[in-house]
């Protein structure tokens, strides 16, 4: 039993506060994400976990024990290192069994278990090379086994796939999680890129500026981002944001350039005249003939994707994309227009950035 | 900048061979003389090529200087300042890497210091230290009044006294205690990511485990390099040797050797043994020679940091 407790922890580096008091519960046995961008504070709270980081302030438990002063060695925690921190000097073997020839495991036992560790990640062969002539992927897979060899109770993984090539990195990725699903630890995996995160994850923790901005699943997060930063930062490509105001006499939210969103008139009537910022993702809208749709838009350029096309498009000044299968090119300034079904906007608080929920459960109907 | 133009290639290598010739020839010039009789020694117009006498001369300058015992003394010398070195080195560095404490510059700063102390600058006081190894802490004692009150109280005259003239400890230790290697170290020991650091934490290594386990195996050319440096230095010691060992016994080469240059005290007058002393010379300066060519790859990368 390994559930984590992170209460209101705090890390200031002299007058600097990096994170600014944040409350995380990890399930046993649960796959968490921590995503972000660089500097969020991402890295600094799982070396907080790991014992890494000293804490200024809050509390971390793990396994209802509070390990604030513990030493990286007592709290039963596995690291797997964004450049992997092999010991560049030992063999592969050597590497994998350090922590238990410094836990004092008997040598027999200790190549036993090496060697059945090394066959489960597919190492066998390399056991007596050095870290240095083997590849990127072989590397990774030596410091997941060095974890894995511990049998910690967590593991935490600091963007271990950053290193490697794209093609690798899935493939690792779904290394991981079979090991996950195999050893069933409980998992706390830093990174910054959102695929990483979507796939791997039982829940995603989306950090800003030291700060957890939400905690959900990865379709609640995909499907209800709590704020403009998690929309713009979850989904590929980048969910559209424009400025409106919300007008009950219309029952809907006005755009700067004059069009209007409709939006259930109950929700318009409780925030008549409120900022806003509309949120709508490239892939739940459509482009229709101009004048037709929700708005008319001012054609800039076309990018290919394969299966798909991502058209970019302007509003005033707004910049805005549509992915449409629809591969049709148009001339640079043709004006077309935007369908939005009123069940692909989000809509944001313009002030705090947070989410306001119109009616939920219209939002289930994206998922695809 | 590298420019190739004839005549900037001549006068480079006119300057390498100049250079070259000025290294080689007093080289050359020993080994004729140690391979030569007296008479061909002392012959004018001086005789530029070998003679048949090299085995003859080194045995009797080998006799003559009683190298035997010297050369193991020789060989105590500079191993004793080479691990000792090696160990305050490795340990100095790593405290002062490794550990965040507020002490670190300062002492840093201190044992850097010592680079611009020399032994032949301190060598009075050090020769005092060496003299009674305990006076300095005679000294607070006398300054706190503790010896007084000591004295006081139980009647026993507080006189600390450890004399290190004519020993190998009174030899070694003065040369141990600088800077060089301890800067060297720190320049590697700071090259070391911290992520391997933290690895090792991670797998529950102490810092000793980790120093032992991970640093000193990475740090092996380091140390090489280290050890060849300080067996040289610690070999061609001189100076030191020579102020506080009266005693033969604990006689160095480099200081026997002045002893079979030829002045009034060893030939009484009589015709300098030159021959001989070349030959000692010769003898005196293999071990240096064989230690840097057989350590020189080492030597090399321990220097430049590559084998990471």
């Amino acid at each position: 039993m390994a559930d984590i407790s992170i209460r209101d922890v705090r890390k200031s580096y002299g007058k600097d506060e990096v994170i600014h008091g944040v409350n995380l519960d990890i399930q046993t046995g649960e796959f968490v994400v921590i995503l972000g961008p660089s500097g969020c504070g991402k890295s600094t709270l799982l070396r907080m976990i790991a014992g890494l980081e000293d804490i200024t302030s809050g509390e971390i438990t793990i396994a209802e024990k509070v390990v604030n002063h513990l030493e990286p060695r007592e709290r039963g925690c596995a690291m797997v290192f964004q450049n992997y921190a092999l010991y560049p000097h030992m063999t592969v073997a050597d590497n994998i069994g350090y922590a238990l020839k410094v836990a004092g495991m008997p040598t027999a036992e200790r190549i036993e278990k090496v060697k059945q560790v090394a066959s489960s990640v597919g190492l066998t062969e390399f056991l007596d090379r050095r870290p240095g002539v083997l590849s990127g992927g072989q590397r990774q897979r030596v410091a997941m086994a060095r974890a894995i060899i511990r049998e910690p109770e967590v593991f935490l993984f600091d963007e271990p796939l950053s290193n490697l090539d794209a093609k690798l990195r899935v493939q690792m990725r779904h290394e991981i999680r079979r090991i996950h699903n195999r050893v069933k630890a409980t998992s706390v995996f830093v990174t910054h890129d959102q695929h990483e995160g979507m796939t791997l994850a039982d829940r995603m923790v989306i950090m800003n500026k030291g700060t957890i901005d939400q905690v959900g699943t990865p379709e609640e997060v995909y499907n209800a981002p709590a704020t403009t930063y998690v929309a713009g930062f979850i989904g590929s490509p980048a969910m559209n944001f424009l400025p409106g105001r919300v007008l009950a006499s219309h029952a809907a939210v006005v755009l700067e350039e004059g069009s209007s969103l409709p939006i259930p008139s109950q929700a318009a009537q409780t925030m008549d005249g409120k900022l806003v910022q509309i949120g709508a993702r490239p892939e739940a809208l459509s482009l229709c003939r101009p004048g037709s749709g929700t708005l008319t838009a001012t054609f800039e350029f076309y990018e290919e994707l394969g299966s798909e096309g991502l058209h970019h498009l302007k509003i005033e000044d707004v910049q805005f994309s549509v992915l449409s299968e629809n591969k049709m090119r148009l001339d640079e300034g043709t004006q077309i227009g935007v369908t939005i079904p009123q069940e692909a906007l989000h809509i944001f608080d313009a002030d705090t950035g947070r989410r306001i929920e119109i009616s939920d459960p219209i939002h289930a109907i994206e998922t695809a | 900048m590298i420019e190739r133009t004839p005549w900037l290639n001549l006068v480079t290598h006119a300057i390498l061979f100049t250079g070259l010739f000025i290294l080689v020839v007093p080289i050359y010039l020993v080994i004729v003389a140690a391979s030569q009789t007296l008479p061909d020694v002392m012959a004018i117009p001086a005789k530029l090529l070998p003679g048949d006498q090299l085995l003859v001369n080194i045995r009797a300058a080998w006799e003559e200087a009683a190298f035997g015992t010297k050369f193991t003394n020789t060989m105590i010398l500079p191993t004793g300042v080479v691990v000792g070195k090696i160990v305050i080195a490795a340990l100095t560095a790593f405290g002062i890497v490794f550990f965040n404490h507020r002490l670190r510059m300062p002492i840093f700063w201190m044992v850097f210091i010592t680079l611009m102390l020399p032994l032949e600058v301190r060598i009075v006081p050090t020769y005092a230290v060496a003299a009674n190894a305990l006076s300095p802490f005679q000294t607070i004692l006398d300054v706190t009044g503790f010896s007084w009150l000591i004295n006081a109280v139980s009647g026993i005259e507080v006189a600390l006294e450890w004399n290190l003239l004519n020993s190998y400890t009174g030899l070694i230790m003065p040369l141990v205690a600088t800077a060089t290697g301890t800067f060297l170290y720190r320049q590697f020991f700071l090259t070391i990511p911290d992520e391997l650091v933290e690895a090792a934490k991670m797998d529950g290594a102490g810092p000793l485990r980790f120093l032992w386990d991970i640093l000193i195996p990475l740090s092996r050319t380091n140390m090489a390099a280290l050890a060849t440096i300080m067996f040289v230095v610690g070999w061609n010691q001189y100076l030191w040797p020579l102020l506080i060992i009266t005693d033969p016994s604990y006689g160095v080469a480099a200081v026997e050797l002045s002893r079979l240059v030829p002045n009034m005290n060893t030939t009484g007058g009589d015709i300098p043994n030159w021959h001989w002393a070349m030959a000692g010379t010769l003898i005196v300066m293999l071990p240096p020679v064989a230690v840097v060519i057989f350590m020189q790859r080492w030597f090399v990368r321990g220097l430049i940091n590559t084998d990471k």
